[in-house]
């Protein structure tokens, strides 16, 4: 039998969705943290922040992983999701009624969500310095993101917008954390319900999180 | 007890199917889910009509042949159960019960209720063996093995390859019969000299048949008659990986 390198099996492809997922888990949870020094009061610590992560050579190498990391979990999740359409052509009349991990029949719908979102947010804050998007009058340079988001979040709907896109994103979550464990081979019956639980917990975290900062400029800015 | 029956009919593969009311009176409670189609099947032999074609052997929960679709459960609304198992005391007096083939594009259908499930048995000759010496027997006891294994192994041999796994899931996967499959191989001595070829070429079957990937979603469990968990899955998983990265090729 010969297999040809190119063609991966379904679990192969799982696999790397996983890993390229759990970057994405880390890079949440690091991007959280430095958001939430925008909380502190004034633009310091925040802008301390920023300046060590735009200019730190390591965290430069990690950004490209980053990016590699996003389109191959996007383009992985849309190919497992157009296979798994294929495999039952005609559709059962009654719905089923099995117990399931329930975000799980959602995740290209949540995972295209927070796509969409990944492009506003990239348009609205990294492209600006790139250089590829104008730095608006009211920040004093392309990396003045706390100026940015200032005025951003003073807007209702963008500040809406924001909220929804990480509701939905806590929804892609809380099945997304548990599911990478068990994709990777990592569930028995010793930590398997604690990371059920962690993956509630981690879920809730980041999409709670998020939207303060949003809520606070809005109302206590 | 009296029942409505609304049951899918289709001649063959090629033909479309629809579905085909049925009102059945003077059901007792005591017949099972096949008992009660038998009844409706005499019925239909005597009015002259063609009865409904559906898949059944033990009777008794072993072979898996008897797998229907029932009101949006695979084996019906009790969990642990098989259909031939299924009794008319778990539904209403007056209830409309709905009743589908198991709908996947790997098992296509025959006849009404019965589909082809021989995707299942390919998937075994891939890799679902093991290598045994011929000539006289050898003592049985040869060969020690840890308890918990053995326990562990036999959790897994209990799969009746019935497919529910299959219908059941929203992509048609058929990881948790072939996990039952690979762990149970995989864990005992006898098996572990194709481990790492079986995984992959089991895989690789499954893949090619047309089943879908697996989203975690767990409904499989949920709904095996035999209880298979999803930790076989994992396991499966893992073999998998380990046999990628570190097994020599030799297919
Ligand atoms: C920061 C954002 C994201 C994170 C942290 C994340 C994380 C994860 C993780 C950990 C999994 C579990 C993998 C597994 O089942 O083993 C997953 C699944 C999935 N993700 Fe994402 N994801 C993100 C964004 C996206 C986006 C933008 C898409 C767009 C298409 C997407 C589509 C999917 C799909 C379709 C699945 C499920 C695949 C399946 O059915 O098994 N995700 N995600
Ligand atoms: S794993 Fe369970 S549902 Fe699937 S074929 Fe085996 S016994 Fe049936
Ligand atoms: S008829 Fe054998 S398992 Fe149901």
């Amino acid at each position: 039998m010969k297999q040809s390198t190119l063609k991966l099996s379904s679990l192969s492809h799982k696999f790397i969705l996983a890993l390229a997922g759990l970057f994405l888990m880390l890079f949440l949870s690091t991007h959280l943290l430095t958001n939430l020094l925008m909380l502190t009061g004034d633009s310091s610590a925040f802008d301390q922040a920023v300046e060590f992560l735009s200019t730190n050579p390591i965290i430069k190498v990690v950004e490209y992983v980053l990016f590699a990391a996003f389109i191959i979990h996007i383009i992985f999740g849309v190919i497992v999701w157009l296979n798994n359409n294929k495999a039952r052509p005609v559709k059962y009349y009654v719905a089923s009624g099995s117990e399931t991990s329930y975000f799980s029949k959602f995740m290209i719908h949540t995972g295209l969500i927070i796509f969409v979102f990944l492009v506003i947010h990239l348009v609205n804050f990294y492209f600006v310095k790139l250089g590829l998007v104008a730095v608006p009058e009211y920040a004093s340079d392309s990396h003045d993101f706390y100026a940015m988001a200032v005025v951003l979040f003073k807007e209702p709907l963008y500040s809406l917008i924001y909220v929804v896109c990480f509701i939905f994103l806590g929804f892609h979550l809380k099945h997304a954390f548990q599911s990478a464990f068990q994709t990777l081979g990592l569930n028995h019956d010793k930590y398997f319900p604690a990371i059920k639980v962690i993956s509630t917990i981690y879920a809730l975290v980041i999409s709670i999180g998020f939207s303060i900062i949003p809520v606070y400029f809005y109302f206590f800015h | 007890m009296d029942i409505k029956l609304k049951i899918w009919r289709q001649k063959n593969a090629s033909t479309k199917g629809r579905f085909e009311d049925y009102d059945l009176k003077d059901v007792s409670p005591e017949m099972s889910f096949l008992e009660m189609l038998d009844y409706l099947n005499k019925q239909l032999i005597e009015g002259g009509k063609e009865p409904v074609t559906f898949e059944h052997d033990c009777r008794e929960g072993i072979c898996g042949t008897c797998g229907l679709y029932i009101n949006g459960r695979p084996h019906g609304p009790l969990t642990h159960t098989t259909t031939c198992e299924l009794h008319m005391r778990e539904f209403k007096d007056g209830e409309t019960i709905i009743v589908e083939p198991w709908r996947s594009k790997a098992f296509p259908i025959i006849k009404d209720l019965a589909v082809d499930r021989s995707a299942f048995d390919k998937i075994m000759h891939a890799g679902g063996f093991i290598n045994v010496d011929t000539g006289s027997s050898k003592e049985a006891n040869a060969i020690p093995i840890n308890k918990k294994i053995a326990d562990r192994a036999f959790d897994a041999a209990v799969c009746i390859g019935c497919g529910a796994c299959v219908a059941a899931c929203k992509n048609s996967s058929a990881m948790l019969f072939v996990a039952a499959k690979v762990s149970q191989y995989a864990m005992l001595p006898q098996g572990k000299v194709e481990a790492a070829d079986r995984v992959q070429r089991m895989v690789e079957k499954m893949d090619e048949l047309g089943f879908g990937y697996c989203s975690n979603t767990y409904a499989c469990e949920f709904d095996c008659p035999k209880g298979i968990s999803v930790e076989f899955i994992a396991q499966m998983n893992r073999e998998f990986i380990s046999a990628k990265m570190c097994s020599h090729k030799n297919h």
